[in-house]
């Protein structure tokens, strides 16, 4: 119970964090991205807002044995830089450049009932499904 | 000045915002506020914590509900992209983010925080991903 009004609670605060910032304004973000033309670096501070306050308070956090609602911190499994981060970085960005969105943003903007949100939500999802698929299907065929 | 603070005291303070939600899925759930991976794994197989992703996204939705309803501006749809483009770019965000293992959120505030080589590359890549991407799609799709 009291999980789950953490968990929404902090869902609340970093989607009201991205309605302010900017960050759901596609315009804005495809603006910020265009360095090369009227380059609107705005969004940078986004960025640093949330850098300068969650450097610090991770690490105040990570002293603690484990976090309050589950036994243990989880950190990322793998370390490894390898091809998939890469080409996954790149198609991801090259999402992002196209439709403005990344997934937080849109998240927030579907309950806005904009049409594109909608859209890019449920195709985004789609990708999602179908890189379990291509990623499940390829680990068959190697054993 | 007015122009100074929604330049760039809004956008500050919407990233602080973000960094402290992030701390508080950290102190509360253990977990890296990466929105890629906790939306994915809500509905693929293979993943734990379902009701903490289910409610960490009902509060994201909850928040966009809440803005549109006292700061609507906030959802300024000018030169947004056509549905064809944005669909396609699901698509890519959505495979990308998965393949890769971060977003944003996951690789950019938190991988960094963290001081991941991981996602400092990561980052570096989508961003300059992203840059070329617009680069390109003004040059070549006329959109300004």
């Amino acid at each position: 119970m009291k999980s789950s009004v953490t968990a929404a609670g902090a869902g609340l605060l970093f989607g009201l964090g991205l309605g302010f910032s900017g960050m759901v304004q596609p315009a804005k973000v495809i603006g910020f991205l265009d360095i090369f033309g009227h380059w609107d670096p705005s969004l940078m501070f986004v960025m640093m807002g949330a850098m300068a306050v969650h450097f610090v308070l991770s690490r105040m956090i990570q002293r603690r044995d484990q976090p309050l609602f589950d036994s243990k911190f989880h950190q990322p499994a793998t370390k490894a830089v390898d091809r998939k981060l890469v080409l996954g970085a790149a198609v991801f960005g090259i999402g992002w450049g196209l439709g403005g969105f990344c997934p937080g943003p849109a998240l927030v903007t579907v309950a806005s009932g904009a049409l594109s949100a909608v859209v890019f939500v449920g195709t985004m999802a789609l990708g999602m499904v179908i890189q379990h698929g291509v990623h499940a299907s390829k680990t068959r065929g190697r054993r | 000045m007015h122009n100074l603070i929604s330049s760039y005291g809004f956008p500050l303070l919407g990233g602080a915002m973000i960094g402290l939600a992030a701390s508080l899925v950290l102190l509360t759930h253990g977990r890296i506020a990466g929105i890629a991976g906790l939306f994915g794994g809500l509905f693929l197989p293979g993943h734990d914590a379902r009701p903490f992703r289910f409610w960490f996204v009902a509060g994201l939705v909850g928040a966009g509900l809440a803005l549109s309803w006292v700061y609507p501006t906030a959802f300024s749809t000018s030169r947004t992209p056509s549905i064809t483009v944005v669909g396609v770019a699901g698509l890519l965000v959505g495979y990308g983010t998965r393949l890769g293992g971060g977003c944003t959120s996951g690789h950019g505030v938190c991988g960094l925080c963290r001081l991941s080589v991981r996602s400092l590359i990561a980052t570096m890549t989508f961003m300059v991903a992203g840059m070329a991407t617009v680069f390109v799609a003004n040059h070549l799709g006329g959109s300004q």
